[in-house]
């Protein structure tokens, strides 16, 4: 199944980058897709953690409001950035990641990073080693709205199947 | 309907270099290295966004904008792993962060799943 959809998605990759549908380099395509396959099955990564197909469908929900964040949180730090004062009071803090899978905990940190204002420096089991750039973001961290929200879009997504403990 | 296009990407364009401006001036107002990260992320989240998504009005519907929102996805999924890479590579080289307040002694109780939001409070 995973194999399948990998195939899918690097045969419509190689179709939309190419632009060129003769049969020559439709047959290289296949070719290329049918190498990459079998390399990445010869390496084990087709798996639940490098191919997360489950969080697929929940993910254009997820991105919606990973993008509102990072456009609010970018308008903050523009703001310190115009600030004649350079109001900054960087802060170093731990917050839980309460994900069970590992593609659940990567988003978490990922998300963490890419919200201007708070980037992950470290991850210890399931403790994240936080910078922000104002106390703000740390607090708002701690909080743990994110952490939930990532959770429960990592919930919507294997609700059904098992989970990993 | 080009006129259209023309002002809507235009109205994305603009606003994408001035945050481009704009972290690039924090990049060079900030005092250490990890504060001239956050700068740096306003430039690759927002402003990169904002101007991918002008370019790919300008592109209309066509392979080209198709390949800008790989660029877009590109940006997106790389872009934390290599500023995390950066963060980790100044802890070890042992740069020391200028630090307000250091809150890594905090006690993060390993209780149930969630524990850590205790506060409750759907902050955003």
């Amino acid at each position: 199944m995973r194999t399948l959809v990998l195939a899918i998605a690097l045969a419509a990759f190689w179709l939309a980058l190419s632009g060129h549908y003769t049969p020559f380099l439709i047959s290289v395509g296949i070719l290329c897709v049918l190498i990459t396959v079998l390399v990445a099955q010869r390496m084990n990564i087709v798996d639940k953690e490098g191919q997360p197909i489950e969080l697929f469908a929940a993910a254009p929900a997820y991105w919606l409001w990973l993008f509102i964040e990072i456009a609010k949180s970018a308008w903050s730090v523009t703001r310190v950035i115009l600030d004649p004062r350079l109001p900054i009071s960087p802060t170093f803090t731990k917050v839980r990641a309460s994900q069970k899978t590992a593609a659940g905990m990567a988003t978490y940190a990922n998300s963490i990073t890419l919200t201007p204002g708070t980037i992950t420096t470290g991850v210890t089991g399931d403790v994240f080693e936080v910078h922000a750039l104002v106390k703000g973001n740390a607090d708002d961290l701690e909080a743990g709205g994110m952490d939930r929200r990532v959770s429960q879009f990592e919930g919507t997504a294997t609700a059904a199947s098992e989970r990993k403990v | 309907m080009e006129v259209i296009a023309d002002v809507i990407s235009w109205c994305l364009i603009v606003p994408g270099c001035f945050f481009l401006v704009t972290g690039a001036l924090g990049l060079l107002r900030m005092p250490d290295v990890y504060t001239r990260m956050h700068a740096a992320s306003v430039i690759d989240t927002l402003g990169a966004t904002l101007l991918v998504l002008g370019l790919i009005v300008q592109a209309g519907l066509t392979l080209v904008a198709l390949k800008l929102v790989f660029v877009l996805a590109l940006l997106f999924f790389f872009g934390p792993v290599a500023s995390h890479a950066l963060a980790q590579a100044a802890l070890h080289a042992d740069v020391k962060p200028i630090l307000a307040e250091d809150r890594r002694g905090r006690d993060v109780d390993p209780g149930p799943a969630g524990s850590a939001g205790s506060k409750e409070e759907p902050s955003s």
